[in-house]
């Protein structure tokens, strides 16, 4: 059994190791910093940590005027409020400035399971992706959320960066992270899956099935969305028989709608879009909620298949 | 009187001045905000000239007390005064939202002095705040102003950072409200009254400061006043008239976002000669 990681814990974690060394580094919070684990980074260091309670707006741009200063600002809340909430204020006042701000947001996709539809972004990726400067990863374990808060922490401009509520296996090593440069995690030239975040690991079990069958998969880890790995895109287009993009995210805007972009524009292919189509969320365990939302392992192997016939 | 009355007189003058940019800038452009921009003038003006401790030719200067103007569209005023006190040269005014131009229809950050964009209204006195605690955190001892239209304030972004500058205790902070009494749609009264504004403000926690806001002494007594306020921030109530200084657009709703014609235009800089 893989070691399991909450990625918030990673998150806090590594707040805590970025804030010792880097001091223009300061955290916001809205009432969620126990949830988001934002509190590690509150208690180690109280002068730069500032809670505005139930107020997102405020938050989004208060960390721009905190960034018009020379501070990288970290803030967290769940995803749903940090992505829609306050989507006005991350376009005009900390995109448009093009300013240091990394909005870590948690409790992405259905995965939340009980707490039900209102709390389940499933449209996060597509409305920060519209915004001009916005950088958006989305890591699928622990080790990954520590390199993607270091990145964001060492790169200009504003970033978006999706992690999930339950515990994730650990799928790959620390420090292989490498922003903007998908991830290949099995070779193959029968067809690609391309997944992010919770969905790579659904994947992984996936292509080992297939693999059984004989089936050759390349498993695509796309964690970074925005800027995009086109060429790692086409090259799968143009090897493999065809795609699925797999996320716990509707199908609509988010990673399946980035490789639809760049396979149309550049080598088009057959791609199935595994995601949330066109329905809300609900409650429900995660486990159960991936079989009701047809996004199990299982379901991916029935797509590979269909793709092959 | 604090103030002799050269220091008044010589504020007045430049206030007209600024008016006068503003009419032609506007005119120029063929499409603008000239209502709220001539409301604010006079407040701005003197913190420009007499409160606000910045060095146009060091704008980066570490110490520098930061303004932000959170009702971006009245920018005229802010591009005036940037251009009057020395960050660009006066004719970069009459580029005013022409392609390619430093000056925006809206603030941007690509115009010298300008630290951070607005236009979309409500989240401006957020970012004040976020500068206040900058400086905080900093252990700097500059001060932060922004300005702020009367129905801007039906954003509840304002009351969300109102409550948070009051928790913050954030005493370097000072907003500056224009309460010409119009928004787009019509009076503020009408549309979505404001009041009881003084008392709202006082249950947030924030000093309030009533002024008439076009009397450059009381302008001035009141930056003074809120600046020597400690444990929470401050706002400068200001009553105003929207259009101030040019009779055809005083309480005009109208002229909240229409540029004056060539006729209006040559007009008002006759009243503001």
């Amino acid at each position: 059994m893989a070691e399991q990681l909450f990625q918030r814990d990673v998150y806090g974690q590594t707040l805590v190791e970025l804030g010792r060394d880097n001091k223009d580094i300061v955290v916001l919070d809205a009432d969620l910093s126990s949830s988001t684990r934002t509190n590690l980074f509150a208690k180690e260091f109280p002068g730069r940590f500032f809670n505005f309670g139930v107020a997102e707006q405020n938050m989004m741009a208060t960390a721009a005027g905190l960034a018009s200063c020379g501070k990288t600002v970290f803030l967290s809340t769940f995803a749903i409020f940090a992505s829609g909430r306050a989507w006005d204020q991350v376009r005009n006042s900390i995109c448009y400035n093009n300013f240091n701000v990394k909005i870590v947001a948690t409790h992405a996709g259905i995965s939340v399971g009980p707490d039900g539809a209102s709390h389940q972004a499933l449209e996060d990726l597509a409305l920060m992706r519209v915004i001009p400067n916005m950088n958006i990863i989305v890591p699928c374990d622990g080790p990954q959320t520590a390199d993607a808060i270091r990145v964001a922490a060492n790169t200009k401009g504003p970033f978006y960066i999706r992690l999930g509520r339950p515990k994730v296996p650990t799928l790959t090593s620390k420090n292989v992270f490498e922003f903007g440069k998908a991830q290949v995690l099995t070779e193959g030239n029968d067809l690609t899956i391309i997944a992010c975040g919770i969905m790579v690991n659904q994947a992984m079990l996936a292509v080992e099935n297939l693999a059984k069958k004989g089936i050759k998969v390349r498993l695509i880890n796309l964690h970074t969305l925005r800027p995009i790995d086109a060429e790692t895109i086409i090259n799968a287009a143009s090897q493999t028989r065809g795609i699925i993009v797999c996320e716990e995210h509707t199908i609509i805007g988010g990673l399946a709608s980035s490789i639809d972009e760049v396979v149309s524009e550049n080598h088009p292919t057959k791609v199935i879009r595994m995601g949330i189509k066109n329905r809300f969320g609900q409650s429900g365990d995660p486990s159960e909620l991936l079989k009701e939302y047809n996004l199990t392992s299982l379901d991916i192997e029935n797509s590979a298949q269909e793709l092959l016939r | 009187m604090k103030y002799t009355k050269d220091n008044l007189r010589d504020l007045e003058a430049k206030a007209k001045n600024i008016r006068r940019l503003i009419i032609r800038m506007i005119a120029k452009a063929g499409s603008g905000h000239p209502g709220g921009s001539l409301s604010s003038t006079d407040l701005i003006t003197a913190l420009f000239f007499s409160v606000l401790r910045h060095d146009p030719k060091n704008p980066k200067w570490p110490e520098r007390d930061r303004f932000h103007m959170s009702k971006g569209h009245c920018c005229p005023l802010w591009y005036a005064l940037l251009s009057a006190t020395g960050y660009f040269p006066e004719d970069k005014l009459f580029t005013l939202r022409q392609l390619g131009s430093l000056l925006q229809g809206h603030p941007d950050r690509r115009t010298p002095g300008i630290e951070s964009a607005s236009g979309s209204l409500g989240q401006g006195l957020s970012v004040a705040l976020g500068i206040s605690l900058a400086a905080r955190i900093d252990k700097k001892g500059y001060r932060v102003y922004v300005l702020m239209g009367d129905g801007e304030i039906q954003e509840g972004n304002i009351w969300e950072a109102a409550m948070a500058g009051a928790h913050y205790k954030c005493d370097n902070l000072c907003a500056i409200l224009d309460y010409n009494g119009f928004q787009i749609d019509g009076k503020t009264c009408n549309v979505m009254s404001l009041e009881p504004i003084v008392d709202k403000w006082r249950s947030f926690g924030w000093h309030t400061i009533e002024i008439n806001g076009h009397n450059m002494e009381e302008i001035l007594s009141a930056y003074e006043e809120a600046g020597a306020v400690k444990g929470k921030p401050s706002i400068i109530i200001a009553h105003t008239i929207k259009g101030k200084g040019v009779s055809f657009m005083e309480n005009i709703c109208d002229f909240h976002g229409r540029a004056p014609t060539q006729e209006e235009s040559q007009q008002a800089l006759k009243e503001l000669a």
